[in-house]
C-alpha cells in the first residue's frame, strides 16, 4: 500500500512536470512561428468529386496531342454509391486528340496527406488493357512532390488499386490529387473505356518494405572535370502491399534526400543535381524517410577527365547507328529493353554482335581516351572456358583494322553486373584510334545470354 | 460448425473481460508492460531472452543440420530448397535477438541456406503456454515457422507423433498467419486450423506475439492480445469424420526455422530478397 501511494505521487510528479514542458513549449511556439493547417480530407471522388477545382479534370494541354472529351462523371456505373468517373480512351488517330490525361486539383491551397499511405481507388475496363500512368502530386506547377506509377493493369471487373505513398511527411500541403494517363499501346489501337470510383487517400497500413533506387540500382562511375554537372536518374521505390505484390512508383527527386560524401568536391541539390565544384572524389547516395537507396556514384573529378559516351546512365550520350546490326552469321537477338525502369542492352543467343558507329558522321575519335569503360552482367551460370571477347574496329583513311581484348570466365559473375575499366593499351592491335567504329561483344557461343550497361571512353 | 463459431465468440469476450482487467492494473502498476489477454498460463518454466551475443545457447537449442536427406526426408519432408547450417551467417544472437538468416548461394547442393533450431532432449513438455516474439522475412518462397513437435517421432513417425504448429507464414501474404495441428488422419494439406489477418498491419515491419495455450482439453491460439482459433479434441474427431485422434497429450519439442521453398510457399521468384531475417526477441513457456 505504501509502495502503491508512493508509485502515485509518483506519477503526479511526472505529470505536473509533464504539464509544465508542454505548457512552456506551446508558448515558445506560438510565439516564434505560424503553423498552418490545411484539411486532412483523403477524399477525391466518392458519387461526387470532393473539394477539387470547379473544373474537376484539368487536361493535359490539348496542343501536345491530349483529348479533352473522354472525360466525364457516369450514373449508370459505380463500384459503390450511384456514380464513378468514366474515361474514353482515344485511338490514336482520333482527330479530339490521340490520348486522354489530366490531374485533379484541390480547390483550396491543398491537403494534409501526412497521415495516408496510400493513393486507392477501384477501376474496372471494357477491356483488360493498361493505364499508362498514375499517380498524384502533379499540380501543373512545379510538380514538387509528384508520384506516378506505370502500367496499371485493368480488369473487366472492379479492383482495387494502390499507389503507395513514397514518404507522406512530406505532403503537408499537396494539391495535386490525383494524375493519369492512357493511350491505346495495349490494345493496339483500338479504344476502351474505364471507370475510377472511391478514389482517396488512405492510411492502409499494410504497406511495406520500402525499396528506393537510384540509378536502377546499380552503382555508377563518373570520371569528370570541374565544372561540370549531372541530374542522378532512374529514380524508383518499390513498396510491398498487403496482397504480397511489389509496386513500384517513380518518386519526384525531392522525396529523396541526397547527399555527397565531400561537399568540397561536389554537392548535389534536392532535384538530385549534383555540381562539380573541386578535383578529388565523392559518393552520391540517396535515401527515402531513412532508407538507403540502391545505387551509387563515385564522382571521380580530376582536371585532365573526358568522356566520349556510347551509352550510359550519367552521361550524354553520342548518337550512334545501332546497338545490334543483325550481320550475316550473327546468331544474335536482342538490344536496347527497359529493365524496370532503366535502359540496358540484352542481348540473347549470342555468339558475337557490334554496336555501330560506323556510318562517317558517328564515327568515334578516341585519340585522347585512355580507358574503355563497361559493365557486363552474364544472365546465365558462369562456366570455365566462357569468355567475352571486346573487339573495337577502327576506321582510317578507308580501313577498317580490328583489335581486341579477352575477358575471361573468372572476371564474370552471373547475374550480377561488374564493373570494367580496360586501359585502351591493352586493345592487341589497337594502334590508331582516330576512326573507331564498331564495338563488338564475341562469345563464340560458350556465353548466349548478356546485358550491358555504361560504356563509355574516359581520359582520366 | 454453428457450435464453434458461438464457442469462439464466447471466448472473445472473456478476453475482452480480461483485456480490460489488465488495463486497469497497467494503470494501476505502470510496471506490468506484459499485456497479455487471453493468456492464463502465468508461470513461467522455460524461457530464452536472447541476451549473450553470439552462438544460441547450447542448453537451450540445439540444431537440425543439412536438407533432410540423413534425417530420411530430402526436402525435409515437404520440397523445401534450404540447407540448413549453424554458422553465423545463418544463425546468430545479436543485441538481444535470435537471428535465422536464408541466404541464397550453392551450397552441398542446394541453393539456399538458412537455420532450424530445436529444443529436442533439452525441453520437452506436455501443456502450458508456449510463446514468441517475433518479427518474419518477407516475399514469394519464404516460410518461417514456430511450431512443436512431438518427441517420440523417432518410434512413431510423423505425422503419428502429432505437430502443433504455433505460427506459420508465407511470405507473398505478409498479413497472414496460420495456427494448426497435425497427426493421424489430419496432416499436410489436411491439417486442422486457421489464418489470422492483420487488417492494418503487417507481420515483417514490426514484431508479433504468437501464442498458445495448451491443455488435455485444447489448444488455444493467439497472436498479440487476439484469441482467434481453439482446437478441442470434438473438433479433431469432427473435422476428421471420428477417424483422427488428439495425440496432444505426451511431451512436445520446440522449434524455429526458416525455410525457402517447398510445397506450401512455393519456390522464391525473381522479386524475392535475399537474405533476409526471421527476428525472435524471446521464447517463453509457462505452467499454471
Amino acid at each position: 500500500m505504501k509502495n502503491l501511494l508512493y508509485i502515485n505521487v509518483r506519477r503526479v510528479l511526472f505529470l505536473s512536470l509533464a504539464i509544465t514542458v508542454f505548457y512552456s513549449c506551446e508558448r515558445d511556439l506560438s510565439e516564434d512561428a505560424q503553423f498552418a493547417t490545411f484539411p486532412a480530407n483523403g477524399d477525391i471522388f466518392t458519387d461526387d468529386p470532393v473539394g477539387l477545382t470547379d473544373q474537376f479534370f484539368d487536361s493535359f494541354d490539348p496542343a501536345t496531342g491530349a483529348n479533352p472529351e473522354g472525360f466525364d462523371r457516369d450514373d449508370e456505373v459505380a463500384f459503390e454509391g450511384s456514380a464513378s468517373i468514366r474515361i474514353d480512351v482515344p485511338a490514336p488517330d482520333d482527330p479530339d486528340g490521340g490520348f486522354i490525361g489530366g490531374i485533379f486539383l484541390d480547390r483550396g491551397d491543398g491537403r494534409d496527406l501526412t497521415g495516408f499511405d496510400a493513393l486507392t481507388f477501384y477501376a474496372r475496363g471494357s477491356t483488360t488493357a493498361t493505364i499508362g500512368e498514375v499517380g498524384f502530386g502533379t499540380d501543373f506547377g512545379e510538380n514538387k512532390f509528384a508520384v506516378t506509377a506505370n502500367n496499371i493493369r485493368l480488369s473487366t471487373d472492379w479492383r482495387k488499386i494502390i499507389i503507395p505513398i513514397p514518404d507522406p511527411s512530406k505532403l503537408v500541403q499537396e494539391r495535386g490529387m490525383f494524375f493519369f494517363s492512357a493511350g491505346t499501346q495495349s490494345t493496339n489501337g483500338f479504344g476502351f473505356t474505364f471507370w475510377i470510383d472511391e478514389l482517396r487517400f488512405e492510411r492502409l497500413g499494410t504497406i511495406g518494405q520500402s525499396r528506393p533506387s537510384i540509378l536502377g540500382g546499380n552503382d555508377g562511375r563518373f570520371p569528370t572535370t570541374v565544372g561540370e554537372s549531372l541530374t542522378i536518374g532512374q529514380l524508383q521505390q518499390t513498396f510491398n502491399l498487403g496482397s504480397g505484390i511489389n509496386q513500384t512508383v517513380i518518386p519526384a527527386p525531392s522525396y529523396f534526400d541526397f547527399k555527397s560524401s565531400d561537399p568540397n568536391v561536389a554537392f548535389v541539390n534536392e532535384l538530385g543535381e549534383v555540381t562539380v565544384i573541386n578535383t578529388g572524389t565523392t559518393e552520391i547516395t540517396a535515401s527515402i524517410a531513412g532508407v538507403l537507396a540502391a545505387g551509387r556514384i563515385s564522382v571521380e573529378s580530376s582536371a585532365t577527365a573526358q568522356i566520349i559516351s556510347l551509352f550510359s546512365d550519367l552521361f550524354a550520350d553520342v548518337p550512334v547507328d545501332n546497338f545490334n546490326g543483325f550481320f550475316e552469321n550473327q546468331t544474335t537477338q536482342g538490344g536496347v529493353i527497359d529493365e524496370n525502369g532503366n535502359d540496358i542492352i540484352k542481348y540473347t543467343n549470342l555468339n558475337f554482335v557490334s554496336i555501330n558507329f560506323f556510318s562517317e558522321e558517328n564515327r568515334i575519335d578516341a585519340s585522347e581516351m585512355t580507358t574503355l569503360n563497361l559493365q557486363i552482367r552474364v544472365d546465365e551460370t558462369v562456366d570455365t572456358g566462357d569468355f567475352i571477347r571486346l573487339e573495337l574496329n577502327n576506321f582510317l583513311n578507308g580501313v577498317e583494322s580490328g583489335s581486341s581484348f579477352t575477358i575471361p570466365s573468372t572476371e564474370l559473375i552471373a547475374n550480377e553486373f561488374v564493373d570494367f575499366a580496360i586501359p585502351l593499351s591493352e586493345f592487341q592491335g589497337l594502334t590508331d584510334r582516330s576512326g573507331l567504329g564498331l564495338l563488338f561483344f564475341v562469345t563464340e557461343g560458350t556465353i548466349s545470354n548478356i546485358s550491358v550497361d555504361n560504356i563509355f571512353f574516359s581520359a582520366e | 460448425m454453428k457450435n464453434k463459431i458461438l464457442n469462439t465468440h464466447m471466448r472473445s469476450t472473456l478476453g475482452y473481460r480480461i483485456l480490460s482487467l489488465s488495463v486497469f492494473l497497467l494503470v494501476l502498476g505502470c510496471e506490468n508492460d506484459d499485456a497479455q489477454t487471453v493468456a492464463r498460463l502465468t508461470t513461467l518454466v522455460w524461457e530464452d531472452n536472447f541476451d549473450v551475443d553470439g552462438a544460441p545457447d547450447p542448453t537451450r537449442w540445439r540444431f537440425d543440420l543439412g536438407d533432410g536427406t540423413a534425417q530420411g526426408i530430402p526436402g525435409w519432408g515437404n520440397d523445401e530448397l534450404q540447407y540448413y547450417t549453424d554458422r553465423p551467417e545463418n544463425v546468430t544472437v545479436q543485441n538481444g535477438f535470435l537471428l535465422i538468416t536464408a541466404k541464397e548461394e550453392d551450397f552441398n547442393g542446394a541453393e539456399f541456406t538458412s537455420a532450424r533450431l530445436t529444443t529436442q532432449g533439452l525441453f520437452e513438455r506436455a501443456y502450458g503456454r508456449f510463446e514468441a516474439r517475433i518479427r518474419v522475412p518477407f516475399g514469394q518462397g519464404y516460410w518461417p515457422a514456430f511450431w512443436l513437435l512431438g518427441n517420440n517421432c523417432d518410434e512413431n513417425p510423423w505425422p503419428a507423433c502429432g505437430e502443433i504448429d504455433i505460427m506459420e507464414n508465407v511470405g507473398d501474404e505478409p498479413t497472414i498467419v496460420f495456427g494448426s495441428v497435425h497427426g493421424p488422419g489430419y496432416s499436410g494439406g489436411d491439417s486442422i486450423g486457421k489464418d489470422y489477418e492483420l487488417t492494418d498491419d503487417r507481420f515483417d515491419t514490426g514484431f508479433h506475439v504468437f501464442g498458445i495455450e495448451w491443455s488435455p482439453e485444447s489448444i488455444n491460439y493467439y497472436v498479440d492480445g487476439d484469441l482467434y482459433q481453439s482446437i478441442t479434441p470434438e473438433d479433431i474427431d469432427e473435422e476428421t469424420d471420428g477417424e483422427g485422434q488428439w495425440i496432444f497429450d505426451r511431451p512436445f519439442y520446440i522449434i524455429l526455422n526458416v525455410a525457402v521453398g517447398g510445397n506450401l510457399p512455393g519456390p522464391p521468384n525473381d522479386e524475392t530478397v535475399f537474405p533476409q531475417t526471421m527476428l525472435v526477441d524471446y521464447v517463453r513457456v509457462y505452467e499454471q
